[in-house]
């Protein structure tokens, strides 16, 4: 049994996949980026071996991909997160036409074959308005855990206009509808809300097709989810799995390239 | 001369006599401000070169002096000092670093510019008249503004035979005369009909050369990069327009494309993916711009900005040099109409080039500090998509201002952009639909 893997760098955090010749994940870690890139990937990729039970001369292929791909210098080549979210949502939900990933410091919108392939992508430009950040910083200001932000915002029933998701201005945002006697849940709907319609506007850019499939770290909050549906008017496609996508992405293209190191040149097939 | 040496002295010689050309035009600007002498402040789109350099103006390109201290790594210190004085970040980067240069007594990367006489400009940009009325405030003197009718009205090809073109054109001449008329009051100089002759000769040979060029890029592999190689010759264009010099140089960078052509000698060692690109380049970092795309084995075979920036003159139109005033007036309209269509009404033209130059991907650069060229470019790649099935890439950056460019995203848009390019190869490859 040979075994591939991915490892997606992200500005924030750091996953790692490791999976098998059937492309089932055996395992997966996530840690947090910080600033030796190198290492973050190593640690990562050390704990999904772990949690694998995989050692690491079993591992036939590894790919990086992330802003940080270039610094997995034990990978064997680098894919962008743009084809490897398409890859992995394609995977995990055969019928993905269009992938939403939110991450941390950019949010885009992804059309993909039926393969899995790009067909067309668009992303948040120079700045973060909008993504996984403009959360983290109403968590901070709030001081609402960021894994609970979701529960508290769909406690909300009367969400406010949040009129900029400027990362920079988000405590200042948050702190004058507070001023304004607007209750938590409902400033916090309002923020899921807000974001949600950015990265709605984002995808139509590019072309909603269903199904549309939500990967990255963001989508594990369940108001995003729902917030992400309303806007576009349509059930969403969320994975367990769906903060490691990108690094599934990345270890099925590795997989790919195992596959094609087995057969025969002249009779190969598609590869990444 | 052996066949290497003939490659050696023919390969290559448009880049170096461009450069030299380039240098050339500037110590001449250099002498002028040096002796005091103004200059004619002209743009692109519209420079009426032909008939200026019949005056003795030198003719200064403030669009193109701004690019260039971009493409030498200065523009922040220019961008910053208009900016301190009460310019918005959110204006053309050009207009910014101009008033900059101005403030500086002409002072650019590259030498020191006239003073204006006279600054001579068309309605093409809205920019350009608020621009000149900056320069009119600073220094007392004329601004001509031509208004080009019609130059926001699909005309892509221009129909010459219909009798509102013929109101429009003898609209433009009228214009045309009043701005001699003007030119002599500021030059102390009479109107000498048989020179403009002369220099519309040249500019017609420049033309011709300029069409020619631009098609023979279709051959495979590409001979010219449209971006980085394209920018140069669009540098001639411009500055020596209506000159002997620029005519020799068309006839000549004609010559190396055909032989280059003929040789089969591309731009790049091995093209895997002909692109075209839309809007202006991204010159804080140009080359390495050119390279992000290089590195996968893409290069741009076509462009918008060879085509708007050249002020038109990639039609090939050629003037009647028996009828000058009326010919400069038909050429001017047509030229400002196509350079407006390349923005406002390029869909059907990008569909056009991707046929013609078998282009594989479209790349929409749109940029921060110049709406005109920008606006309208989402809906322009989706109708492009919708006509043709062709890969695009859409990046925004800027042309001038290197706080809103930044390589790392840029490098991840256009790596996942060959991504999907090489994916539809190995597909198509595998005789996959």
């Amino acid at each position: 049994m040979a075994y591939a893997a991915g490892v997606d760098v992200g500005s924030t955090q750091t996953k790692a996949v490791v999976i098998d010749e059937q492309g089932r994940i055996v395992g997966r870690a996530l840690t947090m980026t910080g600033a030796n890139v190198t290492r973050a990937a190593e640690e990562a990729f050390a704990i999904a071996l772990a949690d694998g039970d995989v050692r690491e001369e079993e591992v036939e292929y590894v790919v990086g991909t992330g802003y940080g791909r270039y610094k997995v210098t034990f990978g064997n080549t680098q894919v962008t997160e743009i084809s490897c979210h398409g890859r992995g949502a394609v995977h995990m939900f055969p019928n993905t036409r269009t992938v939403v990933d939110m991450g941390g410091q950019d949010t885009k919108a992804i059309r993909v074959s039926a393969r899995g392939e790009i067909v067309d992508f668009c992303m948040n430009d120079k700045c973060a308005a909008g993504t996984g950040r403009f959360l983290g910083a109403a968590s901070s200001a709030l001081e609402i855990p960021l894994d609970q932000l979701g529960h508290t915002a769909l406690r909300g029933e009367r969400p406010v206009k949040i009129s900029t998701t400027c990362t920079v201005f988000a405590e200042s945002e948050v702190l004058s509808w507070l001023g304004k006697g607007k209750k938590i849940e409902d400033i916090l709907l309002g923020v899921h809300q807000s974001i949600a319609g950015r990265s709605t506007g984002l995808a139509w850019r590019v072309g909603i097709e269903p199904e549309v499939t939500f990967t990255g770290g963001v989508a594990k909050n369940i108001a995003m989810i729902e917030s992400l549906e309303k806007a576009m008017g349509m059930k969403v496609n969320v994975s367990d799995d769906s903060h490691y996508m990108g690094a599934l992405g990345a270890a099925l293209f590795a997989l790919d390239h195992i596959f094609a190191s087995r057969t025969p040149a002249a009779t190969r097939g598609v590869t990444a | 001369m052996s066949e290497t040496a003939g490659a050696e002295s023919i390969v290559g010689r448009g880049n170096r006599e461009g450069a030299r050309l380039f240098r050339q035009w500037f110590d001449g600007l250099g002498q002028a401000a040096e002796e005091n002498r103004g200059g004619a402040y002209v743009f692109v789109m519209g420079s009426l070169g032909e008939l200026l350099s019949t005056f003795d103006l030198p003719l200064v390109f403030p669009e193109i002096n701004s690019l260039q201290t971009a493409v030498r790594h200065q523009a922040h210190d220019y961008l910053n000092e208009a900016e301190d004085v009460g310019y918005s970040p959110d204006i053309c980067g050009y207009v910014k670093a101009d008033v900059a240069t101005q403030r500086r007594g002409g002072m650019l990367p590259m030498g020191r510019i006239p003073k204006p006489s006279i600054a001579v400009l068309t309605n093409a940009c809205n920019t350009y008249i608020k621009w000149a009325e900056i320069w009119e405030r600073m220094y007392k003197m004329p601004a001509y503004v031509l208004d080009i009718p019609a130059s926001r009205q699909d005309g892509h090809p221009v129909n010459r035979h219909t009798p509102g073109f013929e109101r429009d054109r003898k609209y433009v001449a009228a214009q045309l005369r009043e701005l001699i008329a003007v030119l002599e009051q500021v030059t102390g100089k009479k109107f000498d009909v048989d020179r403009l002759r002369e220099t519309m000769k040249h500019a017609n040979t420049m033309s011709r050369g300029w069409k020619r060029v631009l098609e023979l890029n279709q051959s495979r592999p590409s001979l010219f990069n449209a971006l980085s190689d394209g920018t140069i010759y669009l540098g001639v264009c411009n500055g020596f327009r209506g000159h002997e010099a620029g005519a020799k140089y068309f006839d000549e960078l004609v010559e190396e494309m055909e032989y280059k052509r003929a040789n089969g000698i591309g731009t790049l060692v091995d093209e895997k993916h002909r692109l075209l690109f839309v809007g202006v380049p991204c010159y804080p970092i140009f080359r390495r711009f050119t390279e992000l795309f290089s590195e996968h084995g893409g290069t741009f075979v076509n462009s918008t900005y060879l085509w708007f920036a050249s002020g038109g003159t990639n039609l090939g139109f050629e003037y009647e040099l028996a009828d000058p005033l009326e010919s400069l007036a038909e050429g001017l309209l047509t030229g400002v109409s196509d350079a407006m269509d390349s923005m406002f009404f390029q869909t059907n033209a990008l569909v056009k080039m991707v046929d013609d130059f078998a282009v594989d991907g479209v790349v929409y650069h749109p940029v921060k500090s110049c709406r005109t060229t920008s606006t309208g470019q989402a809906d322009s790649r989706r109708a492009l998509m919708a006509a043709r099935d062709v890969n695009s890439l859409f990046i925004e950056s800027d042309m001038m201002d290197r706080r809103v460019v930044s390589e790392a995203q840029l490098k991840n848009r256009i790596d996942a952009f060959f991504e999907g390019l090489e994916s539809r190869r190995n597909q198509a490859a595998a005789g996959i639909a």
